[in-house]
C-alpha cells in the first residue's frame, strides 16, 4: 500500500516545531506502525534527512514507552492496542496519516515525537510503592489474598503508564494513571497499610505537577491500551474522601 | 502539625462541585414541580397559594440561602476548574480526539454558561421583582407576587418564549451529563448499577427540559 504521512517535526524542546508530510510506497499491511516509520527512517537517512525521533522499547506491547497521537487518537484507531502493537491493515491505502506527539504541558517534546514522560514518574516516587525490609523475600502464603481482589489488583497492575489516558483527556487529565497504581496497591493487604498516606500524597503531587482534573468524558477508558475502566476512578475518589474525611 | 492546605485538590474541587450540583438538580424538581402547578386551569389559584406558602415558611427562606450558595459555588468552581484543564495542554492538537467520548461532557462550560445567561434574564423578570428590585413587567399587577400574571404577560412574547426554550433545551444537555457524573465523581461507580443511573440520567434530563419548556408553550400557545 501507499501512504501519506504528516508528521511533527520539532528540533529539540526549545524550537517550534511544525508538520511535514511525506510519501511511503510499498507499505505492507502486515507491517507495525513502528516499523513503518523505521521505514520512513531508513529512507529519510539514505537522502541524507534527520530522521524522526520515536520512544520505542518492548515492541510487545508491554513497555508503554510507545505512545503516538495517530489521527485523532492515543495509539492509533484500534481499542486495547499500544502503538507497536498497531498493524498498517488499521489503515486504507493511498490515506493520510497524521502523527503527533501526546501533547500536554505535563509531557513536553524533546524532539519530534519524543516526549518527556518523567511526571508519571514523579507521581509514583511520592506513593507509588510500599514500604518493607529488603533482604530474603518473605514466604508468600503467610498473608491470604482472596482471589478476587488478587484479580482485580492484576487489572490494574496492567496499567504500563504509556500516558494515553493524558494524551486522549481533553484535560490532559491523570487521573486513570493515578487511580490505577493507587487501587493496584490498595487492594492488597501489603498496601492497605499506607493506603491513606499513598492516596493523598500521589493525587498532591498529580495537581501539583499540573494535571487537569476530571470531567467523566471517559476517553481515558476507551483508548487504554490495557482497557482498565474508569470505576477506577470512582474507587480511588472513594479511597481520596476516606484519607481526608475519616483515616487520620 | 497539619499544614493548613488552601489550594484544594482536584478531587476535592468536584466533590464538592458535584454535590452542589445534585443539590441544584434537587431543587430543579421542586420548582418543577411548584411551577406545573401553573397548568391546573384555576387562574393560577393553586399556583399562588403554593406560592404564599413557599413565601412564609422560614425553612423555604434558609433552603434559598443555600441555593444561591449552591449557585455561586458550582459556577466559581466550574471556572475554575475549566481555567487550570485550558492550561493542562497549552498546545493543541492539530487532529482533536476522534476517539469514543461522553459527548455532552465536553460542553459543560458551554451549556453551564448558557444556562447562566438565562439565570440572569429570569431572575431580571422574577426573582428581583419579589425583592422590589425590579419593577413589575409591565406594571399587569400590582402584586409583585403574582408570578402567574407575570408570566402570563411575558409569554405572550413569542421571542422571549422562545429564550425560555432555547435554554431547557441547553440545561437538559448540561443535565443529561450532570446526573450520572456526579455519582462518578463521588465514587459512586458500580458494574451492575452504572448503567442503570447513566440511563435514569438522560430520563431525569429529558423530564426536567420538557417539563419546563411546557409552561411557557402553554402561555403562548393557550392564551
Ligand atoms: C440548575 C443548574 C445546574 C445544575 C443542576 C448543574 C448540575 C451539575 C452537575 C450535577 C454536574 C456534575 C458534576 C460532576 O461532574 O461531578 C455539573 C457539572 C458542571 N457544571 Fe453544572 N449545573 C448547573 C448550572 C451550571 C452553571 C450555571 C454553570 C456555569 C458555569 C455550570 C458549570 C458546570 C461545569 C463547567 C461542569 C463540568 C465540570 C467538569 O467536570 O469539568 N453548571 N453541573
Ligand atoms: S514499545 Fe513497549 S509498549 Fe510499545
Amino acid at each position: 500500500m501507499n501512504i501519506k504521512l504528516k508528521i511533527w517535526r520539532q528540533k529539540n524542546a526549545q524550537s517550534k516545531g511544525k508538520f511535514e508530510t511525506y510519501s511511503l510506497n510499498d507499505v505492507s499491511p502486515e507491517m507495525g506502525f513502528l516499523e513503518m516509520l523505521d521505514y520512513l527512517n531508513q529512507e529519510l537517512i539514505s537522502k541524507g534527512e534527520d530522521p524522526v525521533a520515536i520512544d520505542h522499547d518492548c515492541r510487545e506491547g508491554i513497555c508503554g514507552s510507545c505512545g503516538l497521537y495517530i489521527n485523532g487518537q492515543p495509539h492509533g484507531p484500534e481499542p486495547k492496542t499500544t502503538t507497536c502493537e498497531l498493524r498498517m491493515r488499521s489503515f486504507k491505502d493511498g490515506s493520510l496519516i497524521t502523527v503527533e506527539p501526546f501533547r500536554s504541558r505535563m509531557f513536553p517534546v524533546i524532539k519530534d515525537l519524543l516526549i518527556d514522560r518523567s511526571a508519571f514518574d514523579k507521581i509514583l516516587i511520592a506513593g507509588g510503592f510500599i514500604s518493607s525490609n529488603t533482604g530474603t523475600a518473605p514466604e508468600a502464603n503467610s498473608i491470604p489474598v482472596c482471589k478476587k481482589k488478587s484479580d482485580k489488583a492484576f487489572d490494574m497492575a496492567a496499567c504500563i503508564g504509556c500516558g494515553a489516558c493524558v494524551a486522549a483527556c481533553k484535560n490532559a487529565s491523570a487521573m486513570l494513571f493515578v487511580a490505577a497504581k493507587i487501587n493496584q496497591y490498595a487492594l492488597l493487604p501489603q498496601g492497605k497499610v499506607e493506603a491513606a498516606e499513598r492516596v493523598k500524597k500521589m493525587v498532591a503531587k498529580m495537581d501539583e505537577l499540573g494535571f487537569g482534573s476530571c470531567s467523566n468524558t471517559y476517553a481515558c477508558e476507551a483508548k487504554c491500551p490495557k482497557g482498565i475502566s474508569v470505576s477506577a476512578i470512582a474507587k480511588m475518589n472513594r479511597e481520596f474522601l476516606h484519607a481526608k474525611i475519616v483515616a487520620e | 502539625m497539619r499544614k493548613l492546605n488552601l489550594r484544594p485538590s482536584t478531587i476535592s474541587s468536584k466533590v464538592v462541585m458535584a454535590l452542589a450540583g445534585v443539590f441544584l438538580m434537587l431543587f430543579l424538581v421542586v420548582h418543577l414541580f411548584l411551577n406545573l402547578l401553573m397548568l391546573m386551569g384555576d387562574e393560577g389559584e393553586t399556583f399562588s397559594n403554593a406560592v404564599v406558602f413557599m413565601t412564609e415558611n422560614p425553612a423555604v427562606k434558609i433552603f434559598e440561602y443555600v441555593l444561591f450558595a449552591g449557585f455561586i459555588i458550582h459556577i466559581i468552581i466550574g471556572l475554575l476548574i475549566e481555567i487550570k484543564n485550558y492550561f493542562a495542554r497549552p498546545v493543541k492538537y492539530a487532529v482533536s480526539n476522534t476517539s469514543k467520548t461522553s459527548f455532552f461532557s465536553k460542553y459543560m462550560i458551554h451549556t453551564g454558561l448558557i444556562i447562566l445567561i438565562f439565570l440572569i434574564i429570569h431572575f431580571t423578570h422574577f426573582f428581583f421583582v419579589k425583592l422590589n428590585l425590579v419593577d413589575i413587567p409591565g406594571d399587569i399587577t400590582t402584586d409583585n407576587h403574582d408570578f402567574y400574571a407575570m408570566a402570563k404577560y411575558l409569554f405572550k412574547n413569542g421571542i422571549y418564549t422562545l429564550i425560555y426554550i432555547i435554554s431547557f433545551v441547553f440545561l437538559g444537555f448540561h443535565l443529561n451529563h450532570a446526573f450520572q457524573s456526579a455519582f462518578q465523581t463521588l465514587g459512586l461507580n458500580h458494574p451492575r448499577y452504572t448503567p442503570f443511573i447513566k440511563a435514569l440520567s438522560s430520563i431525569y434530563a429529558i423530564v426536567v427540559s420538557m417539563g419546563y419548556s411546557i409552561i411557557p408553550i402553554y402561555f403562548y400557545f393557550f392564551y
